[in-house]
């Protein structure tokens, strides 16, 4: 394959009928195009309902497209057991995550039945404690366990592990640090750096500005379901063009520092620059969306 | 570091070894399961140890008290109550776990596919759900009672079955609704479980308690829905049950007449079986959700 991209969404839309007979629709995700490369990091950062979850359920094939694609490895999302051997998902709530009157280490059950039946027990239960000590936790206090018996940060954790016992490619990490307090939450953001390094395509989803720019070599900001930046992350963060990109950094608090509004934007590069087809190039690699200024003509919503 | 035992062992064993040594520790689950099960055998086997008289037969004088020879004395017309109550209490739990389990399938199919699915399916088979629930059961049992003359214990079971299991159904939905929204829901569907498996093995589990309630409730109701249909006339035009003995010692003016050893029997152990398994109910909720265990 020429390009190294992992994965590609290519003006990925998904639309909710909503109402009686399913009369209205509401657009939860717009025209959305990004990429991941295998080993890299991107964060996807924005507010509640822009949509990120969203995105993130699509990749996992968890919920259909309406409309656009998306492919992993140039395949499409074809949900089913081979695609999910290299595409995997963590999610926010390690609590929801397991079903709660099975013992915790069942999730590496069900990766065993369906991936590996045919190894055998003991070497499966080697290759188990191996994962569990990957993630930097101790087999001997985790496994055999119910859920409710261990810690936000354990179960997170494992459900890393579990990841890592199949021939993974893609990760979606859907606000996994959100339910863990600070230190924990560092501890498994290196977890994800780990997995970087081994080269692993990772699709991190936030709301946390900070957390996003610790790991990820690029970001993208998404607004009420589009794209309003993306770009190297230092530059995203560096050099926010769009309004609501300053909005976010401006509301992000810092220690020492008063309270700002964020920076005006006079101009929008959109306009200004005659671009097409939804975000315009600022810099190489730096793209931005149309700031929605009173004076922006044209409808490009 | 050292593999504890449990860990190489196939989880479902585990699983089940674990329910049954939270189920024999459990006093009302073994209180409730030992009152069903005496008179289930009673049922069962007392029939065969009182040999082959029929339960209407005319064996003594009309209106004993209970003595040696008859334990629960005799009716009006001298027939044998004991003998009666045991062939009773075998047709009760036929009718029970014909009429239970018949409603406690079809609710499950129904109330597993609506609530998984969603979407057309799901209003299709809630449409059918209410259908069925408005259905005044009584004016199609006349109906039906027309059209057969003869009516067994079979068909009485199977009535119940075809008719009680829409508020069961409804109650599975609305579990099954909440549930398959959960995470662990979609973390076994990136597991490769396909959605037979995944209600059978994520989100059964989970309501194992719900679904044995469930059945429970249902055996109880038919129980009682039988009772009923017996004591107005509507139950087997042969044999005997619990209700047909209540109408009869209704009809001959037990009550008035002091015959207390008639009613009593019958309306004493219909009210024990149902009781029995609802008290199980509650232990069996102990047993199946780790996060109630005492221990």
């Amino acid at each position: 394959m020429l390009t190294s991209d992992m994965l590609k969404l290519d003006n990925v839309t998904k639309t909710y009928r909503v109402g009686a007979l399913g009369g209205k629709a509401v657009t939860a995700v717009d025209r959305v195009s990004f990429d991941v490369r295998a080993g890299e990091v991107v964060s996807l950062i924005g507010e509640s309902g822009s949509g990120k979850s969203t995105i993130g359920r699509m990749i996992l094939g968890l919920t259909p497209v309406t409309g656009g694609s998306i492919t992993v490895a140039g395949a499409p999302v074809r949900p089913g057991r081979d695609y999910y051997r290299s595409v995997q998902g963590v999610f926010q709530d390690p609590f929801s995550c397991y079903n709660p009157v099975f013992k915790a280490d069942r999730v590496f059950r069900l990766i065993k039945e369906t991936y590996h039946p045919g190894v055998p027990e003991d070497e499966w239960a080697a290759r188990v404690r191996a994962a569990v000590r990957d993630v930097r936790l101790n087999p001997g206090e985790v496994l055999g366990k119910y859920p409710h018996q261990l810690s936000g940060g354990q179960l997170q954790r494992m459900l890393i592990a579990r990841a890592l016992l199949l021939d993974l490619k893609l990760l979606v990490a859907d606000e996994i640090t959100s339910m863990l307090d600070a230190s924990t939450r560092v501890d498994v953001l290196n977890l994800l750096a780990d997995l970087k390094a081994r080269g692993l395509a990772v699709l991190y989803v936030t709301h946390d500005l900070a957390l996003g720019t610790y790991l990820a070599e690029r970001t993208v900001v998404l607004w009420r379901g589009t794209v309003v930046e993306r770009g190297p992350t230092e530059q995203v963060f560096g050099d926010p063009l769009h309004p609501y990109t300053r909005r976010l950094l401006a509301a992000v608090p810092r220690l020492h520092a008063p309270w700002e509004d964020a920076p005006e934007v006079r101009s929008c590069l959109y306009h200004d620059t005659g671009a097409v087809g939804g975000l315009a190039e600022a810099t190489p690699g730096h793209f931005v969306a149309c700031a929605r200024l009173s004076d922006c003509q044209g409808d490009v919503s | 570091m050292t593999a504890a035992p449990t860990e190489t062992r196939p989880e479902p064993r585990v699983v089940r070894r674990e329910a049954l040594h939270f189920a024999v520790r459990n006093g009302k689950l073994v209180t409730g399961f030992a009152v069903v099960l005496v008179l289930l055998l009673t049922g069962l086997l007392g029939p065969l140890l009182l040999g082959s008289a029929p339960p209407n037969e005319y064996v003594a004088a009309p209106m004993l008290p209970p003595s040696a020879e008859h334990w629960f004395g005799t009716t009006t017309f001298g027939q044998d109550v004991f003998t009666q109550f045991v062939h009773g209490l075998r047709t009760t739990f036929a009718v029970g776990a014909l009429g239970g389990g018949i409603a406690a399938l079809i609710a499950m199919v129904v109330g597993f596919t609506a609530g998984y699915r969603g979407g057309l399916p799901d209003e299709a088979l809630t449409m059918l759900t209410n259908v069925i629930l408005v259905i005044p059961t009584l004016a199609v049992l006349l109906v039906v009672n027309a059209y057969l003359g003869v009516r067994g214990v079979a068909v009485q079971g199977l009535f119940i079955g075809l008719t009680s299991w829409p508020w069961a159904a409804r109650a599975i939905r609305a579990q099954t609704f909440s549930l398959r929204t959960r995470d662990f829901v979609d973390l076994a569907r990136l597991s490769g479980l396909g959605t037979g498996r995944i209600i059978a093995r994520e989100i059964a589990p989970n309501m194992s308690s719900y679904l044995f309630m469930t059945f429970i409730l249902l055996f109880g109701g038919s129980v009682l829905i039988a009772s009923s249909l017996d004591f107005i006339g509507l139950g087997p035009t042969e044999g005997v049950s619990l209700g047909l003995m209540l109408q009869n010692a209704t009809q001959w003016s037990a009550l008035q007449l002091g015959l207390w050893w008639w009613f009593v029997p019958p309306g004493a152990a219909i009210t024990a079986v149902v009781g029995a398994l609802y008290v199980a109910n509650v232990g069996l909720d102990e047993v199946f959700n780790p996060k109630l265990r005492t221990t």
